[in-house]
């Protein structure tokens, strides 16, 4: 049992994903300040990446998504919620504008309902497991 | 969308351009050779991707067309974001000899591809997690497990891992791999289970 708590608190303080890859100008922009961003960078909910002209960037979530920007994208992590034990959760994210690349992970897999990718005009039921996206830049 | 960019985007259509902005999702045949499913909703009725390459566009008034696209349309369009995508974590299981913290000889041989598929990815995470067959009491067992987890810590250390990176566990013999009766020999539970991101 005390193995059980010390676990649950553990995962409760890991961030949703790691900056795995980020070359050019990527930055983050949290609670209305903007970070740079290098490989090893954590990654939660409410969270916008930004890439430039030159920039992209890859990120591994802890419930195994992988997901990586190409220039000039803008990404929202809305929410993302994983229990490793049961695989039960949500990961939902909208690509406001840019190139995305998914491959699905364990959330995706274990309920149909439980990763949502928006675009400007669409929602994107996630029931697995690689694509891509492109959201146009607003006009 | 003011009336006047409807009437400019109907002439551009006509002068060969695109129709508005449009987004578009593409799916992908999957690294294991299976293709997944994309549900795209652009606002009542879900359209439902599930063979590769298979395409759906939705403009700005959210229209959808369903199109196939193709490995070079995809490479070409999409070959930045691609080139991104971090490694696919992987999982790996070392093998110990008995009431040791010793890698049997296959394993030991096993273990620098491990640790070199580990040290070529970006920010590896690991987790090592240590198990014991049931020879021996549940508190010694605990301790082996987690010294088993822990000697690979080392190794992974001195092959230049992140230490901070890497987690360890030892569930004693609380998971064995094959079930068998208390203080059974069993070489296939005595592992160590590595998660590598």
């Amino acid at each position: 049992m005390l193995v059980c708590v010390f676990g649950t608190t553990t995962l409760a303080a890991e961030p949703a994903g790691i900056v795995k890859i980020a070359t050019g100008q990527v930055t983050l922009e949290r609670a209305g300040a903007r970070h740079a961003v290098s490989p090893g960078t954590p990654v939660d909910a409410a969270d916008t990446l930004v890439t430039g002209a030159d920039g992209r960037c890859g990120i591994t979530f802890r419930d195994n998504s992988l997901l990586s920007l190409g220039p000039d994208s803008r990404f929202v992590i809305d929410d993302f919620r994983f229990d490793s034990t049961t695989h039960e959760g949500g990961f939902d994210s909208t690509l406001k504008q840019g190139k995305l690349a998914v491959v699905s992970g364990k959330l995706a897999k274990h309920g149909k309902d439980q990763m949502k990718i928006r675009t400007p005009s669409s929602i994107l039921g996630v029931r697995g497991t690689e694509f891509v996206v492109e959201a146009a830049a607003a006009q | 969308m003011t009336t006047r960019h409807i009437v400019l985007c109907a002439v551009l259509v006509f002068g060969g351009c695109a129709a508005g902005p449009a987004d578009r999702v593409v799916l992908l045949p999957g690294a294991d050779g299976e293709v997944g499913r994309i549900a795209v909703n652009p606002g009542a009725d879900e359209t439902v991707l599930g063979t590769a390459w298979a395409s759906a566009s939705v403009d700005g008034k959210g229209r959808l067309a369903q199109t196939q696209s193709s490995a070079a349309q995809v490479s070409r369009d999409f070959a930045t974001a691609l080139g991104a995508l971090p490694p696919r974590p992987k999982s790996y299981t070392l093998y110990f000899e008995r009431d040791s913290d010793r890698l049997t000889a296959e394993s030991a041989a096993q273990a620098d591809i491990v640790l070199a598929d580990i040290a070529a990815r970006p920010v590896a995470d690991v987790i090592v997690i240590g198990h014991t067959d049931r020879t021996g009491d549940l508190a010694y067992n605990d301790a082996l497990s987690l010294q088993r987890a822990e000697t690979l810590r080392e190794l992974l250390i001195a092959k230049g891992g992140d230490a901070s990176r890497i987690g360890v566990a030892g569930r004693g013999e609380r998971e064995p791999l094959v079930p068998t009766a208390d203080d059974i020999p069993e070489a296939r539970n005595r592992r160590a289970e590595l998660s590598v991101r």
